[in-house]
């Protein structure tokens, strides 16, 4: 641990006038599970690519355990992938596909039955090893691919969105496996995903990307509590934002005038730049909802606001209000059985801690094509 | 609960496709087998009167098409006519040669074909297209032409050029046709695995493609042995199987 193992130095990919990846930097250290999130077409499985040395990169520089690899082909990379499409060896049964980087490198009978045997049983698909890859289940190809590339021992194992072609259950499994699987074998795992959820779940740490480019990088709470940007706010859960201007930055907080008048505390840390227009944010579970009577508490947060939809979802209470300015705001409140007494229509206030707001830096909108998420 | 418990085969069945009737049942179980022995039938006729006529007692003077009883006399005499002989076997080697040659360029144009984008690409498609649908007439016409141009004497080399030419074509459709939903990450992941672009070929997409290779072989071999009217522009003095066939009867 501690130890780099993968260095992207201002990596970029043209494909014709196409900027797959934009001058992407990037460390990842030994033994991390470190995902790649993103909406489709932000570039992830380029990048993988690159480092998997399927694609030169246009500029920039790959390092692999402290060694330049930009121009190695990929038979002479320390590093495995696992594809989307499994991409198992149809014509080769199941021991044979696992054996076949072993039999690449001359390792000799013994040892490639023993290290077959072994992945396999990591996998858990002892028993099959005479199958060929179309007498198996989606889950089970899943399976053999991962010990085709485990058996390798690689130094960094890439993988792209391979629980992609699973159902819903099998993914929720696998997903819980591959982590046990990385933990045991210590091998660093880089993953593609653009399932929020997966990515949040599994990982160490992950960069959120989109067009070309790095968003932020950070551990998932990091990224879910502290979003950087307006388009990692929204990608990653819901969120409410509103506009302000900086008033006054004091003993590590700052007063922020949100739009439509109340006046906010945000941490100073939050606050890199030094811009006074500024677009803060909170998660929709850190409100609180009251009726508007009196003064607010103290020491919180507040907006005010009117009531537009209440509705009960078992575990919570979700409420939609119109908030300042135009605004509509989120508001999850989970159901210990005292709901807040209040209807559709009434005037409200929405209370949080100053420590859960974030500040983000604001983003273009969503196109079209990225909303699939 | 008690679709569980009833769950009986014709049950089951009947869950599977659309529901049919008692009668398309009946249709199925005997129009389907009776057309299908009559188109058998109707292919393998020619085949079949050839081989009996093999066995047909008739004067050596003239071919007569009509059945004269049983003989093994024509297999005791396959080689007596010398000319015949040696047509055949100026056909067995250009068919050999040619399918080689033609095969793996074939396999060549439909791996570049796949595995490329380039520009010529649609070209080079249009052209073995062209050279499957254009009349032999006007390829042994035009090779002809071509080789008096250059002052090529006719002979063997010449007609092996001419059934490569023809043959690649056959071969590169059948191959590529084989490499249709051939997914490329299988040889992404031969290399990631550490074989080397070698390695790869013959680990990975030959065996992948073998099938099609040896039925792009045979086509061609087939389409080399039974060629005359190519042939017949571009031998010269040389005499293949078809040529000696239709100059006998
Ligand atoms: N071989 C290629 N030729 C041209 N453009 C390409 C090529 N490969 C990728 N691109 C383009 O580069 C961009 C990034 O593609 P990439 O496949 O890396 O996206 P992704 O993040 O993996 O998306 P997804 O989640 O849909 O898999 C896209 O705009 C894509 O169209
Ligand atoms: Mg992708």
């Amino acid at each position: 641990m501690g130890e780099t193992d993968v260095r992207l130095d201002q990596v970029t990919k043209r494909f014709g006038d196409v900027l797959a990846v934009d001058d992407l930097t990037l460390q990842i250290d030994q033994g991390e599970f470190f995902s790649l999130l993103g909406p489709s077409g932000c570039g992830k499985t380029t990048t993988l690519r690159m480092i998997g040395g399927f694609e030169d990169p246009t500029a920039g520089v790959i390092h692999l355990g402290g060694k330049d690899v930009t121009n190695l082909p990929p038979y002479r990379r320390n590093v495995n992938t696992v594809f989307q499409s499994y991409a198992l060896f149809p014509h080769l049964d199941v021991f044979e596909n696992v054996a076949f980087g072993l039999r690449r490198h001359h390792v000799d009978r013994q040892e490639i039955k023993r290290r077959v045997g072994e992945s396999l049983t990591l996998v858990d698909m002892p028993g099959l090893e005479r199958r060929k890859p179309g007498q198996l289940s989606g889950g089970q190809q899943q399976r053999v691919a991962l010990a085709r590339a485990l058996v390798n021992e690689p130094k960094l194992l890439l993988l792209d969105e391979p629980l992609g072609a699973l159902d819903l259950k099998l993914r929720k499994q696998m997903q819980l496996e591959l982590k046990r699987i990385q933990k045991d074998v210590g091998i660093t795992f880089l993953y593609v995903t653009h399932d929020q959820e997966e990515a949040m779940t599994m990982s160490n740490r992950l960069a959120v990307m989109r067009h070309g480019k790095i968003e932020q990088i950070a551990t998932p709470e990091e990224v879910y509590e502290h979003p950087a940007t307006e388009f990692v706010a929204g990608f990653l859960g819901a969120s409410n934002l509103l506009e302000g201007e900086v008033k006054s930055r004091h003993a590590g907080v700052a007063d922020v005038v949100v739009e439509g008048g109340s006046t906010v505390t945000v941490p100073d840390a939050s606050l890199n730049g030094s811009e006074s227009r500024v677009k803060i944010g909170v998660r929709p579970e850190k409100i609180r909802l009251e009726e508007d009577e009196g003064e607010p508490p103290s020491g919180w947060n507040s907006v005010r606001g009117v009531l537009q939809i209440a509705t009960f979802v078992g575990v919570s209470h979700q409420y939609t209000v119109d908030g300042p300015a135009g605004t509509t705001l989120t508001v999850y409140a989970q159901n210990l059985g005292s709901g807040a007494n209040v209807a559709p229509g009434d005037r409200v206030r929405l209370l949080w801690r100053p420590e859960h707001t974030f500040v983000v830096r604001p983003s273009e909108p969503l196109a079209e094509w990225e909303e699939e998420q | 609960m008690s679709i569980v418990a009833t769950r009986d085969a014709s049950l089951v069945e009947g869950w599977g496709g659309p529901k049919q009737t008692r009668k398309q049942r009946r249709l199925r179980r005997f129009v389907l087998p009776i057309y299908s022995a009559l188109v058998i039938l109707y292919l393998l006729t020619p085949i079949f009167i050839i081989v009996l006529y093999g066995f047909n007692q008739t004067s050596p003077k003239k071919v007569a098409f009509r059945w004269g009883g049983f003989t093994l006399r024509w297999y005791r005499k396959a080689f007596v006519l010398s000319g015949l002989t040696a047509a055949f076997k100026n056909s067995l080697m250009i068919a050999a040669i040619s399918t080689i040659i033609a095969t793996i360029l074939g396999t060549l144009v439909a791996l570049a074909l796949f595995r490329y984008r380039y520009r010529g690409k649609g070209a080079t498609e249009g052209i073995l297209f062209a050279n499957i649908a254009a009349p032999e007439i006007v390829l042994g016409a035009s090779l002809l032409s071509l080789f008096v141009l250059f002052g090529v004497p006719r002979g063997i080399r010449t007609i092996i050029i001419a059934h490569v030419m023809f043959n690649i074509a056959y071969v590169a459709v059948t191959v590529r046709a084989r490499m249709a939903g051939f997914d490329r990450a299988i040889e992404e992941a031969a290399q990631d695995l550490g074989a080397n672009p070698l390695q790869t070929f013959i680990r990975v997409t030959l065996p992948l493609i073998f099938p099609g290779i040896l039925a792009g072989a045979l086509l061609a071999f087939a389409l080399s042995i039974d060629d005359f009217i190519i042939t017949n522009f571009v031998s010269g003095a040389v005499e293949t199987f078809p040529i000696w066939v239709y100059g006998a009867v």
